[in-house]
């Protein structure tokens, strides 16, 4: 890539637009997510501020932009400020190779899913240092707890991607669009139904939401890592949580949902329409289910997911292999 | 003062004799290894219900040791029973177990009715037996939602209330009060039912069986709840004794013993309903026997509301304000929903009664909790102590 004055440009436009997304998107998830527990719960969700209740989102927002910026006795100050902004920052270059419509992505990079892998690693750091630098024993104990839940659900995760990416034969997110088609069947989770579950689990425990909420578990550690956070640092916790939620879903469409393919009319709202599908999937087991225990989770990912999706890796490199062979 | 004598009370100091809590913690501390956390749940934490404040020492996730320290809402109870006539005092009984305020009611009605021989009439008894039960209901059904809470699943409080406030309303006809209720009095009960609170009882029993059906579907056949309960936190029979455990726990541990057939008081004996006890002494075991518990008191009060005999609701010659309690000693136990409740009064024939003894079976069960936490995992542990059904006013009193 040229470092020619369009391009500069055209990467400012780009991450502008990514931070207006993720801001907007958590507006959005906060209103949904909310008003969906309480249609669970049988109650009917905010509906006092703006009609049915949409505005309550911003001023929500807004109450933790105006809070005091309280910092607890004895915390690392450098750790402690660092966290939430180590947790917001790689959360934008992650959706830089997401490709939302055929013309409509903000770097069209050959290794797209190697860099958000890569960066979406970088999550975990940001709640070491939060529950580190806090100070406090439900922060370590979070934290800990957060660095290994990470490390058992990236590896799963990757095998499931890398599963798809045997099929298509590239790292790019767009080619792996334009290799499935438009219609449900011609998408990767018919090719790949068993990449496609194990993608679905470890993403709710990659994104640390219910039933595999442990790092911030609120019965246990009241609110593990980020406990001493408030007002701001509490709100780039969130952001970047919503934000994390949303890049999980669009990789997840992209690779086994034809991306912006559907019926009929492709285009970037059916990028959306499949992402924001998963995201009120992933809300609906939140509210549904009891939290795992912290061994049972562990279980389910080193007994289960992780043999499953190598058994799931070796069986798609051989298929490959013998069709290969044959025509 | 100089500078390097001052401690700051915040700093985390691993020697001993620190001065870093107090003096629970510094005790605590004392015996703790030297590679382990010591961590403070409470007295203000989500999964303590109220203020209960449990100290345990850490091996990573694993609780070594745990000590329950209680205390934060004593409000002195047993004194003001001796500061106050009996009538005065009666209102208090409502507070001490804000879950279960009737059985309380009972419990030192019954104590005063038993030092002074009153014998109430037969439509109170009624009466006192289906309020009783429904509050019963109401108390299991709150818990059931708040353990559910407690291990994650943040939306069955939210069902389990529904019926609470039906419940609610209805005891709201005849006890005036939706929470510390205070319903009877020495000789009866303060007001008789409707025939609006005779049908809403009625109509409430057969829909409590239909929702019962889906809590079951949702949450107790749950794989999720199942592997965090079964198994975790098995207590059993010898241990229970050994404790004074009482209630759902004992049950749960095998022995089938409730203070309504134990010791049978009021008009108990007339009615059909089954003890269980429970199929395994874990946590689960617990989460089933009160579940069934809430079968058996629709049973009693479908009975009990069928042969709801006429009559007077208070004796004719009732105790009134100004009463004085006949020289002597009396124990009254009841059956409450989380064990035996009991109250023993001491008289000397003056205007307060000398002594009040109220036995809380909320302590007796939570001091089970030291035992059967050790070596389990820290969600286990805050499984158990959500098992124990803590009501912390009713340990702290």
């Amino acid at each position: 890539m040229d470092l020619s004055i369009v391009s500069f440009v055209q990467i400012i436009v780009s991450v502008l637009l990514v931070i207006a997304l993720m801001v907007a998107n958590a507006v959005v998830m906060v209103y949904i997510e909310r008003k969906m527990a309480g249609f669970i719960q049988r109650r009917p969700g905010p509906y006092e501020v703006g009609p049915y209740g949409t505005i309550q989102a911003v001023c929500d927002s807004m109450k933790l932009l105006a809070k005091q910026v309280f910092v607890p006795g004895n915390v690392d100050w450098l750790l402690y400020f660092l966290a939430p902004v180590t947790a917001f920052l790689p959360v934008l270059l992650l959706y830089l190779p997401i490709p939302f419509g055929p013309y409509l992505t903000a770097m069209n990079v050959d290794d797209g899913i190697l860099l958000i892998l890569a960066f979406a690693g970088l999550g975990v750091v940001s709640n070491l240092l939060a529950g580190w630098a806090s100070n406090n024993k439900y922060g370590v104990l979070g934290a800990a707890r957060a660095v290994s839940q990470s490390v058992a659900y990236e590896i799963p995760m990757i095998m499931a991607l890398l599963s798809v990416v045997f099929l298509t034969g590239s790292l790019n997110l767009t080619e792996i669009v334009d290799s499935q088609g438009s219609w449900p069947w011609q998408w990767n989770i018919f090719a790949q139904p068993f990449a496609f579950f194990i993608y679905l689990v470890s993403l709710i425990g990659e994104t640390n939401r219910a039933p595999f909420d442990l790092p911030e578990a609120e019965s246990e550690l009241t609110a593990g890592f980020h406990t001493e956070y408030s007002g701001m640092g509490f709100a780039l916790f969130f952001l970047s949580e919503y934000a994390n939620m949303l890049l999980v879903s669009f990789v997840c469409a992209t690779f086994f949902l034809g991306g912006w393919k559907g019926p009929f009319l492709d285009g970037f709202w059916w990028t959306f329409i499949k992402a924001y599908a998963i995201m009120v999937f992933m809300v609906w087991i939140r509210w549904t289910f009891p939290r795992v225990r912290f061994d049972q989770l562990l279980n389910i990912n080193w007994k289960w997911l992780l043999p499953l999706s190598i058994l799931n890796l070796w069986l798609t490199a051989a298929i490959l292999k013998i069709l290969s062979k044959i025509y | 003062m100089n500078a390097s004598n001052f401690i700051n009370p915040f700093s985390i100091r691993e020697d001993e004799g620190s001065f870093a809590g107090d003096f629970y913690t510094r005790n605590f501390e004392r015996q703790a290894r030297k590679d382990s956390i010591i961590l403070n749940l409470g007295p203000q934490h989500p999964s303590t219900h109220g203020v209960l404040r449990v100290l345990v020492e850490l091996d990573g996730e694993y609780v070594l040791r745990a000590e329950p320290v209680l205390g934060y809402l004593h409000r002195m109870h047993d004194k003001m029973g001796e500061v106050k006539t009996p009538y005065q005092y009666l209102p208090n009984m409502g507070r001490v177990d804000y879950l279960h305020p009737i059985a309380w009611n009972w419990a030192f009605v019954g104590a005063v009715e038993r030092l002074a021989s009153i014998e109430p009439p037969k439509r109170a008894e009624y009466l006192r037996i289906i309020s009783c039960e429904l509050n019963r209901i109401s108390s299991h059904l709150l818990w059931w939602g708040a353990f559910v809470l407690d291990l994650g699943g943040v939306t069955p409080i939210l069902y389990a209330f529904e019926e609470r406030e039906m419940i609610n309303d209805i005891l709201q006809i005849i006890t005036g009060s939706r929470l510390t209720m205070s319903y009877f009095r020495f000789g009866g009960v303060c007001a008789d039912c409707d025939s609006r609170f005779i049908k809403l009882t009625k109509d409430f029993i057969p829909y409590l069986r239909e929702r019962l059906k889906i809590y079951k579907a949702l949450v107790t056949d749950n794989i999720i709840l199942r592997r965090r309960l079964e198994g975790v936190g098995p207590m059993d029979t010898d241990i229970c004794l050994r404790y004074g455990a009482t209630g759902p726990v004992l049950r749960a541990s095998g022995l089938s013993s409730d203070t309504r057939r134990n010791i049978p008081y009021s008009l108990y004996d007339n009615f059909e309903f089954a003890i269980p006890a429970g199929p395994s002494n874990d946590c689960f075991g617990r989460y089933l026997i009160r579940l069934f518990e809430i079968e058996t008191s629709l049973q009693i009060i479908e009975q009990a509301i069928e042969s709801l005999p006429d009559g007077p609701i208070l004796i004719d010659k009732a105790p009134k304000a100004n009463y004085k309690l006949p020289a002597g000693e009396s124990y009254f136990a009841v059956e409450g929903a989380r064990g035996q409740i009991g109250v023993h009064l001491v008289s000397d024939g003056g205007k307060n009664p000398y002594r009040v003894k109220l036995r809380s079976p909320g302590f007796s069960n939570l001091s089970l909790f030291a035992e059967a936490a050790k070596g389990t995992l820290l969600a286990d542990a805050i499984a158990i102590l959500g098992s124990l059904d803590l009501v912390i006013p009713e340990v702290d009193r």
